[in-house]
């Protein structure tokens, strides 16, 4: 019982990272119908920010952590949708009403452009962080074992799911929310109803990057470690989580998150830890073999 | 009367294909204007240049906005059109949101007055400033022109789920919603059953005569035509054929040929 909550509360924290890098993938799917491959290299970038603001505050002084924290998630979210917006403007827009392929090739050559210019401004060696959020609960104690839940495995989910409810609130009841729905439908009847396209798409990438630089200092705060190949992993982990959820939904994503989470911890724990990649890839190809859209994945429309 | 829209020489060519040739005519301020012809006369493809979906050869299209001074449209971005030009449209193949409901339809065309209330979105989160306001309005005017076609009660289904001639008058109510000066209808009356071809009739004569907005028509439905329209430009092969009161059209010679000539399964659709 104590070994099925541990990893319930491994699994959960590891799926919230996930959840929020996948968000970004399947909005950018939904509005322009193009896998941004360079979003994990975002996350990536995220994280390394995160670390030198971390390294900055340390230099200046600032040691209460609340309050660190809280200074390198806004300056961890800003400057990483800088990165969004940039990658969107510089490599995407232009290549708007070009074939597909053109546009995925991009995305392939910006994520491999993304992790060389990290690697030669940072180094290639990883980079550690000492622990900045310590301590925890423990309970459940029986013998050796007991059920430890940290501060920082709260810190991870609280934020999580603070966000994910203000992005929710966002996309659902804002105007700005309302014309990305509306861009997803249709993009030219969007900007027939006044709607400015470029605008909207330049800040799904900026929402999207920002939700993805917080999961990067959250994982930065949860392995201490980082380099330059992290993003990656992550992205591709989190593109599964994304098409598992059903690839355009929203919910689908933080939930498809939380799912490749729960299994990669399960797995681990129970059967081995090398395996776990092979776990999750064959259950997002079950999912597909019986629902092709993902969970909660809406069927194409054929538009008439 | 003032032409609120003036097409002058405009051409739109498809690399060997000139869909529309030299075509000029005005539209005059808050009337009925139809533009007809036989099928492939080039009547959407004006439409598309009006409102941005083409950018033509050559040509202009002025649009003097009363509230502001003259737009050339050709030299507008696409989504500016709409929202600063005051010209809306509804397409042939009805274009909806279809995965929003009836009520977000038309909120979502009122983003851009929505957006400016909403302190660019930071201030819609925080529930600050005026969006709380700004979204009531908008929701005020949304159920006004959901009471005037009779879908009040559908405000909260999705779009895609409604009736066909429903759909249609969705459409129009969510062009009004964004605040037009020029609205353009695409075959409006397509599909229609001849009691909501009337009130279609209705709802059009209303938009100009109590909104004042300038109408701008493509049509097959001749009944429809002919019994609303203030004005009527014909086309034919890219090129303006005749041009006047319906009274004039009908009878002038060229008209009848360009629909009766050499296409005799037209032949009904010519007789008004």
């Amino acid at each position: 019982m104590g070994y099925f909550l541990q990893q319930l509360i491994n699994g959960l924290t590891l799926g919230m990272i996930y959840g929020l890098i996948a968000i970004g993938y399947t909005m950018v799917y939904g509005i322009i119908g193009m896998i941004n491959f360079a979003h994990g290299e975002i996350f990536m970038i995220g994280a390394f920010i995160a670390f030198i603001a971390f390294l900055a505050l340390g230099l200046i002084g600032i040691g209460w952590v609340p309050l660190a924290l809280l200074i390198v998630l806004v300056a961890t979210m800003l400057l990483t949708s800088a990165y969004g917006w940039a990658l969107e403007r510089v490599a995407y827009r232009p290549l708007r009403h070009s074939p597909r392929l053109a546009a995925l090739i991009t995305a392939i050559g910006m994520s491999i452009f993304l992790q060389n210019y990290v690697q030669l401004l940072q180094g290639a060696r990883v980079k550690p962080l000492q622990p900045v959020v310590t301590g925890g609960v423990r309970f459940f104690e029986t013998g050796e074992f007991a059920v430890a839940f940290s501060f920082l495995q709260m810190v991870i989910i609280v934020i999580t799911l603070g966000l994910m409810l203000g992005f929710t609130l966002l996309i659902n009841r804002t105007a700005l929310g309302r014309a990305q729905r509306a861009c997803q439908q249709d993009l030219g009847m969007a900007s027939l109803v006044g709607i400015n396209v470029d605008r909207t798409i330049a800040l799904t990438f900026v929402l999207g990057a920002s939700l993805a630089s917080v999961a990067g200092l959250m994982f930065l705060l949860n392995y201490g470690v980082i380099d330059f190949y992290i993003g990656f992993q992550a992205g591709i982990k989190a593109f599964t989580a994304a098409v598992l959820g059903g690839i355009g939904s929203i919910p689908g994503a933080m939930l498809g998150g939380l799912l490749i989470g729960l299994i990669e911890a399960f797995w681990s724990a129970y059967f081995s830890v090398e395996y776990k990649d092979v776990a999750t890839f064959a259950i997002l190809i079950l999912v597909l073999i019986f629902r092709p859209t993902g969970l909660l994945g809406k069927p194409d429309v054929e538009k008439v | 009367m003032n032409p609120l829209l003036s097409v002058e020489h405009l051409t739109m060519r498809f690399g060997g294909l000139v869909a529309v040739d030299n075509v000029s005519f005005d539209a005059p301020a808050t009337s009925i204007t139809a533009v007809i012809g036989p099928n492939g006369a080039g009547k959407t493809t004006v439409f598309n240049c009006l409102t941005g979906f083409y950018k033509p050869t050559s040509g202009c299209m002025r649009l003097r906005h009363p509230a502001h001074s003259e737009f050339l449209l050709e030299r507008m971005e696409g989504h500016a059109i709409p929202a600063k030009a005051g010209v809306a449209r509804t397409f042939q193949n009805i274009r909806l949101f279809p995965g929003m409901s009836v009520l977000e339809n038309l909120l979502v065309a009122q983003h851009n007055v929505l957006m400016r209330a909403s302190g660019y979105t930071i201030g819609a989160l925080l529930g600050v400033g005026g969006y709380a306001a700004a979204e009531r309005r908008a929701i005020d005017r949304a159920r006004y022109w959901l009471e005037r076609v009779r879908l009040t009660d559908r405000a909260d289904a999705d779009a895609g789920s409604l009736p066909y001639g429903a759909q249609r008058r969705l459409e129009i109510v969510r062009a009004m919603c964004t605040g037009p000066v020029m609205l353009c209808l695409d075959e409006p009356a397509a599909g229609l059953n001849p009691r909501e071809s009337a009130e279609l009739n209705e709802l059009l004569t209303v938009i100009r005569d109590e909104h004042r907005v300038t109408l701008l028509l493509i049509e097959h439905d001749m009944s429809v035509v002919m019994e609303i329209s203030d004005h009527i430009v014909v086309l034919d092969y890219g090129r303006k054929i005749s041009e006047g009161p319906p009274a004039a059209v009908r009878n002038d010679p060229k008209v009848i040929r360009a629909y009766l000539g050499e296409e005799m399964e037209e032949d009904e659709e010519a007789r008004p």
